[in-house]
């Protein structure tokens, strides 16, 4: 669900810390580096890289095309090849099948299912091509805040994972503690009464 | 900063609380929170509410949907001691209105219904639309931001348990 959608999710996050040299081409660098591959890689199950915004399936950031006036907007995106279960048990079954019937053998040991096993698992996964995900992103340098639009676990612990590699730049998601860590302006005072802070008795 | 696996478990009664809390405002206190977000005209509780009682080391959960559900179950749930855990907002300043539902432990927001924005038409149109969106977002992500600061830092207060609670407490009951 993108930023254009009708309905859309958001995830908060702080980016701590600064960017050496110009920020618009560190970024694009960064971006043009960890970019999604233009060539699908036949045999991965997944492949995670940026995007742009406005063509998500032809990944292009020249021109700095990212910006939008204080902001960076550009996605995430996320390559996933979901081979059913049912269809590995079936080639899996028949693989086994003609082993058997090219050794004269009945029973096969762990290691020869195994293999078996991840050789159907390797041409299916060629053979069935990746279904695109695309979470788009809002970057606002001056202040460093990030907005993610998904709420799934999975697709926000790639966004961290690849964000720090590609600007070596921490990126803090914001959840109560953070929020009130990060965002609220607390004194040292409150600070130390939120470390030591339990449940409310009313709530108990 | 705490670890942050850490620090989100340990405290997610926190944004818990923020949200019962600010029920209790919405139901109670219109007028403040006028203050803390002077563009508000009005914030309504939306067709969805979640609440959840961990008291006695069971887990008991309640949800109300609905356009105009009555909220009297949710009430009864406060007074037993559960808190909400999600709720689905109306935010409304002038003519536009947004709709989104916040997750306690997590502060997520999500079903985020934007005011209507002009459609994009040309290439050209596309940067004023994006910058269009991304002010509505901003005006969501910033009412959220004030709020719970405005929360935590009355939750870190000395008053908060002789005043604030007390009263979200009275007005549970008195419904």
């Amino acid at each position: 669900m993108g930023l254009l959608s009708s309905r859309l999710s958001i995830t908060r996050y702080k980016v701590t810390g600064q960017l050496n040299g110009s920020v618009h081409e560190t970024v694009y660098q960064g971006l043009k580096q960890h970019a999604i591959p233009k060539i699908e890689d036949d045999g991965s199950e997944a492949t995670v890289g940026w995007t742009s915004f406005e063509t998500p399936y032809t990944p292009d950031f020249e021109g700095y095309s990212f910006v939008f006036g204080n902001y960076m907007v550009f996605a995430l995106r996320i390559d996933k090849k979901s081979i059913p279960p049912k269809l590995i048990q079936k080639h899996y079954v028949l693989n086994i099948a003609k082993h058997q019937a090219n050794t004269g053998r009945h029973f096969l040991s762990g290691n020869e299912k195994k293999a078996i096993k991840d050789d159907v698992f390797n041409t299916l996964a060629r053979r069935i091509p990746a279904t695109p995900n695309v979470y788009d992103v809002v970057w606002e340098y001056d202040t460093g805040a990030l907005w993610f639009s998904s709420n799934l676990k999975a697709a926000n612990e790639a966004l961290e994972t690849l964000f720090i590699k590609s600007f070596n730049l921490q990126l803090i998601r914001l959840f109560p503690y953070t929020t009130a860590d990060l965002v609220a302006d607390l004194s040292d005072q409150e600070r130390d009464v939120l470390r030591k802070l339990e449940k409310s008795r009313s709530e108990e | 900063m705490l670890d942050i696996a850490i620090a989100y478990s340990r405290y997610k009664f926190l944004g818990n609380e923020f949200l019962t809390w600010l029920w209790f405002m919405i139901a109670s206190d219109q007028d403040r929170l006028r203050k803390y977000d002077t563009d508000l005209v009005s914030l309504t509780v939306g067709n969805r509410l979640v609440l959840e009682n961990t008291r006695h080391n069971a887990k008991e959960t309640i949800t109300i949907k609905g356009d105009n559900a009555n909220l009297e179950e949710g009430l009864v749930a406060l007074t037993k001691g559960a808190v909400v855990t999600e709720i689905h907002l109306s935010y409304k300043t002038g003519a536009q209105t947004w709709g989104f539902s916040l997750k306690g432990e997590s502060l997520n927001i999500s079903n985020l219904k934007l005011p209507e924005t002009g459609p994009v038409e040309t290439p050209e149109d596309l940067e004023g639309v994006v910058l269009e969106k991304v002010y509505l977002i901003e005006k969501v992500v910033g009412l959220v931001n004030n709020l719970f600061a405005h929360f935590i830092h009355l939750r870190l207060s000395n008053t908060w348990d002789n005043q604030t609670a007390f009263r979200i407490r009275k007005w549970a009951t008195s419904k």
